[in-house]
This record gives C-alpha cells, sequence and structure tokens, in this order.
C-alpha cells in the first residue's frame, strides 16, 4: 500500500466511526458542541499517533502474550499526558471533557489499530495510520457536533447561526439526541454508498475489536 | 442510610450509566440481543465494577495521593482493572465452575469496557469520604447497567422482528431504539430527590 493510501484510508474508506463503528462512546458522549468534540478528535489523534509508532518501535520486544496489557500501558501513558496538557493549557476544554479524557484509554480505535496495524506493519506506516485514523476520527466528531450544536442549541463554534426566534431543539443536546443522530448519519452512509459502508464494517469491523471473541455480532459488523 | 439509597438509585435511574452518560456502549449495542447472554454480561461488569472499585479507591486515597501521585491514576487504574479481571478469572475457574461457566466469557473483554473504568474515575471526581459510598456508587451503576440492558434487549427483540427500510437495517435502527429507551429514562429525572426528601 502507498504512503499516501495508508494516510487517506482512516480518512474516508475505513473511517473508524462512520464505516467501522468504533468509539462510540466519546462520539456519542461529548459531542454536544463543536468545539467539545474536535477538541476529543484532537487528543485522540495525538495518543494514537504516540502509541501507534510506540508500539510498532516496539513490536519484536512484546512477547506476543502479554501484548495486550502492554499496548494498554503505553496508551495509557500517552492519556497521561494528553490529559496534563490539557489541564495546563486549555483548562475549559479539559473541565468540559472532564471524565472522558481517562476514558480515552479504553476507546478500542486506539486498541484496535494497535492489533490491526500497528503490529504489523512499519514505524512510518504505523505513523501515517494513525494520523488518518485520527483526522477521520475528527472529522467524524465534527459532523456530529456540528448537527448537535446547531439544532441543540442553535450556534455553531459559539455564534448564533439559527434565528434567536426558533426555540432550539434541546432534547438533541441531551443523552437521545445523540443516539438519534448517530443512527442517522450511518443509515444516510448506509444509502448514499448503496450498503458497501456496511460490507466493509463486516469484513474489517471486528478484527481489532477486543471484545470480539465474546460479541454476538462479530463478523456481521453490528457491535 | 438515606445517602446511601440516594447513589444508589441516582446510579441506577437518573444518572444512568448507558442512557445518560454513555459509557459502556460497545455490549450495549453488541451483547444486548438475547436475554440470558444481556444478563450474564451487566452481572460479570456489575461485579468488577465493584471489586475493582473496593481496589482502587483505597489505592488512590491512601497511596497515590499522599505522594503526590495522582497524575498516574489512569495508567494505575487500567492496571489493576486488568490484573483484576484476570485474578477473579482464576479464582472463579478454580474454585467456582459453575459461575465461570456463566460469567467466564465476558470477563476478558470487561477489561477494556469504558463503563468500569469509568466507574473508578468518577468515584473519585464525585469526591466520596468513604469507601463504603464508593462502593454503593459502583453498585448503582452496575444495576443501572443491567436495567439499561435488559429493558434494551426487549426492546430489540421487537426491533428484530419489524420491516425495517434497508439503509436503517442493523446499527442505525438499533441505535435509533436506544434513542427512544433514552428519552424515557429522562422521565426519572428528579425522582430520586423527590423521593428521599
Amino acid at each position: 500500500m502507498s504512503k499516501l493510501k495508508t494516510l487517506t484510508n482512516g480518512i474516508i474508506k475505513e473511517n473508524p466511526v462512520l464505516v467501522l463503528v468504533l468509539g462510540t462512546c466519546p462520539t456519542l458522549a461529548i459531542t454536544t458542541s463543536v468545539v467539545n468534540g474536535v477538541g476529543m478528535g484532537i487528543a485522540t489523534t495525538f495518543v494514537l499517533l504516540g502509541s501507534n509508532i510506540f508500539i510498532s518501535l516496539l513490536k519484536k520486544v512484546i512477547p506476543d502474550k502479554v501484548r495486550i496489557p502492554c499496548y494498554v500501558t503505553i496508551i495509557a501513558g500517552f492519556v497521561t499526558v494528553v490529559s496534563l496538557l490539557l489541564e495546563a493549557y486549555v483548562p475549559a476544554l479539559y473541565k468540559s471533557l472532564g471524565i472522558y479524557i481517562p476514558l480515552i484509554v479504553v476507546n478500542c480505535i486506539i486498541l484496535g489499530r494497535a492489533e490491526m496495524f500497528a503490529n504489523k506493519n512499519s514505524v512510518v506506516d504505523s505513523a501515517l495510520d494513525g494520523i488518518g485514523m485520527g483526522i477521520g476520527f475528527t472529522f467524524a466528531l465534527l459532523c456530529m457536533g456540528t448537527i448537535r450544536e446547531i439544532l441543540g442549541s442553535g450556534t455553531f463554534l459559539g455564534f448564533q447561526v439559527l434565528p434567536s426566534a426558533m426555540d432550539p431543539i434541546l432534547i438533541m443536546k441531551m443523552a437521545p439526541g445523540g443516539f438519534f443522530t448517530f443512527g442517522l448519519i450511518i443509515a444516510i452512509l448506509n444509502k448514499v454508498t448503496h450498503g458497501r459502508a456496511l460490507k466493509k464494517r463486516a469484513a474489517a469491523g471486528c478484527a481489532g475489536c477486543p471484545a470480539a471473541a465474546a460479541c454476538e455480532s462479530a463478523g456481521k459488523g453490528e457491535c | 442510610m438515606k445517602e446511601l439509597f440516594v447513589i444508589l438509585f441516582t446510579g441506577i435511574l437518573t444518572e444512568n450509566f448507558v442512557l445518560n452518560k454513555f459509557l459502556g456502549i460497545c455490549p450495549f449495542l453488541g451483547v444486548s440481543k438475547k436475554m440470558d447472554s444481556a444478563v450474564g454480561m451487566s452481572i460479570a461488569v456489575t461485579f468488577v465494577m465493584v471489586m475493582s472499585t473496593a481496589v482502587t479507591w483505597p489505592i488512590y486515597t491512601y497511596v497515590l495521593v499522599p505522594r503526590d501521585l495522582a497524575y498516574m491514576q489512569t495508567i494505575v487504574f487500567i492496571l489493576i482493572i486488568a490484573a483484576l479481571v484476570q485474578v477473579v478469572e482464576m479464582i472463579l475457574k478454580k474454585f467456582i465452575p459453575a459461575l465461570y461457566r456463566a460469567l467466564g466469557i465476558y470477563l476478558p473483554l470487561i477489561t477494556t469496557n469504558c463503563a468500569v473504568l469509568g466507574v473508578t474515575v468518577l468515584n473519585i471526581d464525585k469526591g466520596f469520604e468513604n469507601l463504603g459510598l464508593a462502593i454503593v456508587n459502583a453498585l448503582g451503576a452496575g444495576l443501572g447497567f443491567l436495567l439499561a440492558m435488559v429493558l434494551f434487549c426487549g426492546v430489540r427483540s421487537r426491533v428484530e422482528r419489524a420491516d425495517v427500510p434497508e439503509s436503517f437495517q442493523g446499527i442505525p435502527i438499533t441505535l435509533i431504539a436506544a434513542a427512544i429507551v433514552s428519552v424515557s429514562f429522562m422521565g426519572f429525572t428528579g425522582l430520586v430527590e423527590g423521593i428521599f426528601q
């Protein structure tokens, strides 16, 4: 695979959120506004880049049997770095993301890329894959955040876009709005790609998921 | 006593982990097709939540904080949870094989379940004064997870038989069903405070 393909793979063809449906927890939870969504996306991209490079470097050193705990430790290290950086430089974002920052550790995209890509490929390829997947994740959060912020509070990046005479649909900012928006986006994507996205999910979606062994929908692309 | 009940029911109803905080969505969508596996998974999650709170809370309060190591929270917690799940699996396998057969397959995937790490981190963030309150909170979160899984499993068995438009089949309709279940949980807002006042 060429370098450019490795990079763009995660952005469109195998978008981790919209096509593979990984990392649903942050996608649903923090996309109440565009700023939160993009902030989470960038933080995750940084962790993904760091962990992909490190795991690729250490792929010959880490024994196969204990690889998952090793990966988790590496990822947790990067998450701690990101968490401290956010707390120091963007305290407002740190506060609004709250508990979801430490939870980047258990984001299945990161462990999934370590399992599926970084432990088999070269350092440069893994770094490109990390950046691509990170941009894809950020893009998905941006879409979710845009829809929910415009409908839920009538603003975009804090600026009023809907006429103030129109009441915002508050429920879009609350939990049900998250599930609903995400469901609609995936349905639209299925329609636009004529079900091709669905097939890709079935083929690749569960290979990197740590839950695959006990998941009933494994291989069907419904997790 | 009143405080304990408020924490417990807040965890189960108003601050439901899955439907309100979006923690543990993967098992919620992946293992909610059959009732017995939904219940098995939820009981395993509740069990690990309570156990890991019982270990992480004292370690954070009595080891990390006095030594100015609070920033190591994430690494320490995830390693404790991973190790704990392994130990629980081994103990169950050796001493209670019946329970192991029922919960065994769910245990490995709980390590990377955000609900478990989430509850341990939240217990610290909420600043509970003693271990008892933290454990009750973990129990409430686990039972809330169980309730959401069981309810959603029922909803899903209906959705499975419905005639769904092609683009909505699979994940989209499941998510929209989850949105409706989540709306119903919004009805519990303010309920717990109302009962215990």
